[in-house]
């Protein structure tokens, strides 16, 4: 783990407590999850108890507190995705990955996640996988396009 | 870039760009809003580049992405200036005929223009187009306008005029007046009187205030906020110092929630720019009066959406609400005086200092004043943002602006004001939209979410979706929200499972009651609406769940079986290869049958069958007939048989 990244982030905010969220997003973004050994860097920089740190990271859903996949995968749950069958396309990509949302796969390729909306309704069910939206999907196409990932 | 040190070195620095500006030479704006982005704008705008270049232009017509004009169905949107010849659903490919015929010909490409999918009627000029046609656009009117990370933009069109009056030409208290007697109410869901918010904590003794921007706009299905935080920040940050001022706040803060990258990322480059000329900072326009906005990326919590949540998240900690009063009016932020509002309420407020209360006051209804924008989506044929003064009929914006229900499906029910709100079933539908209006039937304005359902949707399952939701986002505190949400979604659950028994609906209500009586914050409130309207408008479609075990839309996989017609089916193996789990058998002279052990009730079948086909048929509380007899599976073509015939 690179510690002088981590340190960087935490003088980025000026070791100040209130930034604790905004630290744990840097962090976050940085290493796409919070190793337990920044958590233990965070709490001692900021003099916040390690109690608070675990209440705040459990409390936010963009924190992981395990590693994720190389390709993230969102598929948009909001309410106008899930009138328009969100809930099936969900289901192709569980049975095609072999894992549930908030989980990752064992070698690492996928990580699956629920969000309540991308706000790009007019292309719903729509899903994310990295930084490319992918917009009226139907079951058996959205698990298909899983294979152009690496 | 300069320091403006007045207001008139404000209007000379607005001639000044205008100076630059030819009115008459084309300048070309692409939507550079999520919706038109995931649609392939980006390419769009690359390919117009270099297609100017190409074409040997350069330095002779603009090109700028810009925020969102609204009509998402038709993305990406292009509008060319000053003709305003708009272009929908433009792609790459598009853009060496754009560049060669519209710019340099003048002449209109009439497949890219809107054309009335019933008269044929085209529409060139955006205004002219229905959707458009139909709206008030204060707000979101400006977004195509305007390069989101260029001031000069928003300066040119009289940008932070509103700020120098209210900074030199009016007491603060003027400045709460006016926007009390304008009757703007918070945009964000509560819809409590701005002014009287503003002169609570304008009036509470302390020497630090804070103001804040909430931008955690967390409902699913809705974006009007992140369309204003994206396409036109500066609106936002100018209601904002103007609010800073009035209440007598030196710092304030923009909560946007992280989901929303490209509006973090513009509202952080308009406040470097606002800084850099001197409409952020210390002595702002050169009136004494300072002022400094931070932003802070939430973390994503729905429930950071309620005000004293939010709070406790800007200071670092879990958004858990807390019991008010002592309302944030009073003690907010670290204990000190706090102005919260919704980023559409903001962006309302320089229209009102510019233009006065009485000019905001002749839209909208008796108690509900100015213009909404609404979230149109789900099953309507225009998905996008609306902007309508208050009053105008639910029926309007669902069939003269959204266009009505695609695939020649039935209207069942508008769901408005997120997961807190209700359902409005057709018998309602002349309803004018307002905050009061929208309670008296059942649901809410909320932050301006408004789904649209069809005949396939089913109530029961909304409702679910709802509460379901509602019951992740609890944050916990309070035990009535936490453990009375999760119950009434398990029950809601077993029902649309086809488990639900006799009983269950007045459980429903009865736990709806004590959730709503009792919860902390309005998350648990608000938490049984969409039980509650789903029950006073679609009771039958959950007694038909209950006692037949039958779901009248068709939604519920439990509920659901498909089954495939053997007079109908014509082998042609469209549902047989996009069967995800390989539950049809046949071939191509092999009529096709549905395995039901293997089936998941995906319905990817039912819709892939050709319309003129209709094989393949949906069955809920009826018996699946059996598969027919091997031998006859096999199919003589029409033609076979009549040749044999002859």
């Amino acid at each position: 783990m690179d510690t002088a990244k981590i340190e960087q982030i935490i003088n980025n905010h000026h070791c100040e407590a209130s930034a604790l969220i905004q630290i744990m997003l840097d962090i976050q973004n940085e290493f796409h999850w919070l190793p337990a050994e920044a958590l233990e860097m965070v709490s001692e920089k900021l003099q916040v108890p390690m109690s608070r740190i675990q209440h705040t990271v459990t409390f936010y859903k963009a924190f992981s507190l395990v590693p994720k996949g190389r390709h993230g995968i969102d598929v948009c749950m909001g309410t106008a995705c899930h009138v328009r069958g969100a809930g099936r396309v969900l289901e192709s990509i569980e049975t095609a990955t072999g894992i549930r949302p908030g989980e990752t796969d064992a070698d690492l390729k996928f990580s699956l996640d629920t969000v309540n909306c991308l706000g790009c309704c007019a292309l719903g069910p729509v899903m994310r996988i990295d930084e490319e939206h992918l917009g009226k999907l139907v079951p058996d196409k959205a698990a298909a396009v899983l294979k152009n990932y690496e | 870039m300069p320091l403006i040190k007045s207001p008139a070195e404000l209007e000379h620095l607005k001639q000044d760009i205008l100076s630059k500006r030819n009115p008459d030479s084309p300048r070309i704006s692409v939507c550079a809003g999520a919706g038109c982005l995931a649609t392939g704008a980006g390419k769009v705008i690359a390919a117009f580049d270099a297609e100017i270049e190409k074409q040997g232009l350069t330095g002779q017509v603009h090109v700028k992405g810009t925020g969102c004009p609204g009509f998402c169905e038709r993305g990406p949107i292009v509008v060319i200036d000053p003709e305003e010849t708009c272009y929908l659903g433009v792609t790459a490919r598009d853009v060496p005929a754009i560049v060669g015929k519209t710019i340099k010909e003048k002449h209109v490409i009439d497949r890219l223009v809107y054309t009335d999918p019933v008269t044929k009627e085209k529409a060139v000029r955006e205004s002219d187009i229905p959707f458009y046609k139909n709206q008030e656009r204060h707000i979101i009117g400006n977004n195509i306008k305007i390069d989101p990370k260029c001031i000069d933009d928003y300066l040119a069109l009289g940008g932070y005029s509103a700020l120098a009056k209210a900074l030199f030409q009016m007491a603060p208290e003027q400045v709460v007046d006016e926007v009390r007697k304008s009757g703007l109410r918070g945009r964000g869901g509560g819809g409590f009187p701005t002014g009287i918010k503003w002169d609570a904590a304008r009036n509470a003794p302390a020497e630090t205030k804070y103001v804040v921007v909430n931008a955690d706009e967390g409902d699913p299905g809705a974006f009007m906020d992140r369309a204003v935080l994206e396409g036109n920040p500066h609106s936002i940050l100018e209601g904002l110092i103007i609010g800073a001022y009035a209440i007598g706040a030196h710092e304030g803060f923009v909560y946007v929630r992280q989901e929303y990258p490209l509006a973090l990322e513009n509202v952080s480059v308009a406040i470097e720019q606002a800084k850099e000329y001197g409409l952020l900072g210390s002595n702002i326009l050169g009136s004494g009066f300072d002022f400094t906005v931070t932003v802070h990326r939430g973390a994503g919590a729905f429930v950071c959406g309620e005000e004293t949540a939010l709070l406790l998240s800007l200071e670092g900690k879990p958004g858990e609400p807390k019991s008010r009063p002592p309302y944030p009016a009073t003690r907010g932020l670290w204990g000190k005086p706090t102005n919260i509002n919704n980023v559409e309420t903001w962006a309302n407020v320089p229209l009102i200092i510019n233009k006065g209360a009485d000019w905001f006051n002749q839209f909208g209804t008796e108690k509900s004043k100015g213009t909404k924008i609404f979230s149109l989506v789900g099953k309507i044929k225009n998905t996008g943002l609306v902007e309508v003064p208050m009053g105008v009929s639910l029926r309007d914006i669902v069939y003269k602006i959204g266009g009505g229900i695609p695939g020649g499906k039935k209207f069942k029910a508008v769901q408005t004001g997120g997961p807190a709100g209700g359902c409005i079933p057709e018998s309602h539908l002349d309803i004018a939209v307002d905050f009061d209006e929208l309670t008296k039937a059942g649901a809410i304005m909320g932050s301006g979410g408004m789904i649209v359902m069809d005949e396939d949707t089913c109530m029961v399952d909304v409702a679910r979706y709802f509460v379901n939701f509602l019951s992740q986002e609890s944050c916990g505190k309070c035990s009535p929200c936490r453990e009375g949400v999760k119950q009434m979604h398990r029950i809601l659950a077993n029902i649309t499972e086809g488990k639900g028994t006799e009983g269950d609906i007045e459980l429903l209500e009865d736990l709806a009651m004590s959730t709503g009586a009792a919860s902390l914050c309005a998350l648990g409130r608000s938490a049984p609406n969409p039980v509650l309207s789903t029950l006073r408008h679609f009771r039958h479609e959950y007694e038909a769940h209950i006692h037949d075990k039958k779901c009248p839309a068709y939604a519920c996989k439990k509920l659901v079986s498909y089954y495939i017609d053997p007079e109908a089916c014509t082998a042609c193996l469209l549902c047989l290869k996009r069967c995800s789990v390989e539950a049809i058998s046949g071939g191509r002279d092999k009529i096709h049958v549905i395995d039901q052990s293997k089936c998941t009730s995906c319905g990817t079948c039912f819709e892939v069958c050709p319309a003129h086909y209709g094989a393949v048929r949906r069955l809920s509380a009826e018996p699946v007939p059996g598969p027919i007899p091997e031998e006859q599976r096999i199919l003589v073509k029409k033609k076979e048989a009549q040749r044999a015939a002859t």
